[in-house]
């Protein structure tokens, strides 16, 4: 039943937002050039769906890439940071003003040296989707109190071992706190990435779409990377939950007798 | 075998300016349980990161079961809670057999056991945000048990617990010595549990802490707590450990 009403709620919330759009345009006449109505940018959905599903295509292997090499390289200058103190105090100012740099100037800069095919995109995602994951995954990595840290000692334990089992395990969960910022930055860095120069993509049909006044197309490609969107935010919190079963289970199975 | 398990002889340590342990030094008995008291902050948790080979001493030195000359460096158990939150009761159990590369399997079969034997039957496969403060710590205690060393330290293990569970473990503690028969040294500043457990107390006193009193506890098992000979001798003790900060 909560889970119902936790759909409900938002859903009657975007029904009630679309219908004063729908009314808006209709009472004040607006054109569609404009501003099309809800139920015209449902019929250039449906109509366009091959189109948007092709396009989408395109857009999600970007994003994927994206994500995945931002995950991939995020985390390990993590732990390469996490290990080195001289790496930390020499790379992690540079990592916080590579973020202050906007993608923008240097998407260009990608297509020139890459080309107009997947690999520009898919940087451009990561080079704004790695820096949550940077930064969550480093506060993870040192999360583990020093007396855990030494219990694996007296253990007799490897610097590998306290990584493997006592570390790595215990960034997880800010590392998917991370890669769920990752995945919303990363669509719009793989639009960004389309804007610049692409002939396929969601990007791409946006800005052709909105050169031909073909407005409700462009509402119909963002609708198809909002959707988009939600179903790889959803696909990493399944990984999340089922990556960090032992924190869900608060509460649900009670406490054990004493 | 040899009867010391634990030997320390004129250990010191001072952290920059701050003398901590002044000429420590005392031989434990294999198989005995010693309880060191002393008020809080003098140093017991130095004195048992030491033995457990976590930081190394200014003078002195340490020996930790030698049995036949194999290094056998102490199971320790930290004061602060160190069960791993995203492991089962039972992985979490067979910690030091998996960083000792021990088989898994066996491991498992005789952390099941000791499950079975002391009270944690059933909870094999739930995690440490699902047990009780009582049942976290019982399963951090066989955890550092199952480390397969002779010799136990134990910083404050009942510490964060309430009277009732604690006094509890106190007997459930007794029992799994009994069974195991290891040589523990357990750090403390409840002097009841001291009497309760122990066959030996030495009283610390404040830094720079140096040994006050090292005494045998002569009370027959199984003790009381409410008995008058338990009270005499907690009196005894808390007017030693009062008197020190003077």
């Amino acid at each position: 039943m909560r889970r119902l009403s936790n759909v409900a709620a938002p859903v009657a919330l975007l029904v009630f937002l679309l219908a004063i759009w729908q009314g808006a345009v209709w009472l004040f006449d607006v054109p569609h050039y404009i501003l099309p109505a809800p139920s015209r940018i449902a019929d250039a959905f449906i109509s366009h769906f091959p189109s948007l599903l092709h396009h989408a295509a395109a857009t999600l292997a970007e994003i994927v890439l994206g994500l995945v090499l931002g995950g991939v390289g995020g985390f390990a200058l993590a732990v390469a940071v996490f290990y080195s103190p001289v790496l930390e105090r020499a790379l992690y100012p540079l990592i916080v003003a590579s973020q202050m740099i906007p993608v923008f100037a240097i998407a260009p800069l990608l297509i020139v040296w890459m080309g107009y095919g997947l690999w520009p995109k898919a940087t451009v995602a990561a080079l704004i989707g790695f820096f949550p994951i940077v930064v969550n995954a480093s506060d993870g990595l040192r999360s583990p109190n020093e007396e855990s840290v030494e219990l694996f000692r007296s253990l007799g334990a490897t610097r590998g071992q306290i990584f493997a089992k006592l570390r790595l395990p215990a960034s997880l969960p800010t590392l998917f706190a991370g890669m769920k910022v990752a995945v919303t930055l990363c669509v719009v860095g793989a639009t960004i990435g389309e804007w610049v120069g692409a002939h396929r993509g969601l990007g791409y049909l946006m800005l052709q779409s909105n050169a031909l006044l073909r407005v409700d197309l462009v509402f119909a490609a963002i609708l198809m990377l909002s959707i988009l969107g939600l179903l790889l935010f959803g696909t990493v919190r399944i990984i999340e939950r089922h990556a960090l079963r032992w924190r869900d289970t608060d509460g649900l199975t009670g406490r054990g007798p004493e | 075998m040899p009867s010391q398990a634990i030997g320390a002889h004129g250990v010191s340590k001072s952290f920059a300016e701050t003398d901590v342990l002044r000429s420590i030094s005392f031989d434990l008995d294999v198989a005995t349980w010693t309880t060191i008291l002393g008020p809080s902050g003098c140093g017991k948790t130095t004195l048992l990161r030491i033995l457990a080979g976590l930081l190394d001493s200014d003078a002195g030195d340490v020996s930790v079961g030698s049995s036949a000359g194999v290094p056998n460096r102490a199971a320790y158990l930290p004061q602060r809670d160190t069960l791993l939150p995203w492991r089962t009761a039972l992985d979490n159990a067979i910690l030091a057999a998996e960083i000792e590369g021990r088989p898994r399997a066996a491991a498992r079969a005789e952390a099941v056991e000791l499950f079975t034997h002391f009270g944690l039957a059933g909870f094999e496969d739930r995690f440490p945000s699902q047990l009780s403060g009582g049942m976290r710590q019982r399963l951090a205690l066989i955890r550092t048990f199952l480390a397969h060393r002779d010799v136990v330290l134990l910083d404050e293990p009942l510490g964060a617990l309430d009277p009732l569970t604690r006094a509890t473990l106190q007997d459930w503690l007794l029992s799994v010595w009994t069974e195991l028969r290891k040589t523990v040294l357990l750090v403390t500043h409840d002097v009841e549990e001291a009497l309760l457990l122990s066959d030996r107390i030495l009283v610390m006193t404040e830094r720079p802490a140096s040994i006050a009193l090292d005494a045998p506890v002569e009370l027959r098992r199984p003790r009381e707590r409410a008995s008058a000979d338990l009270a005499a001798e907690k009196g005894k003790l808390l007017g030693i450990l009062l008197g020190g900060t003077r």
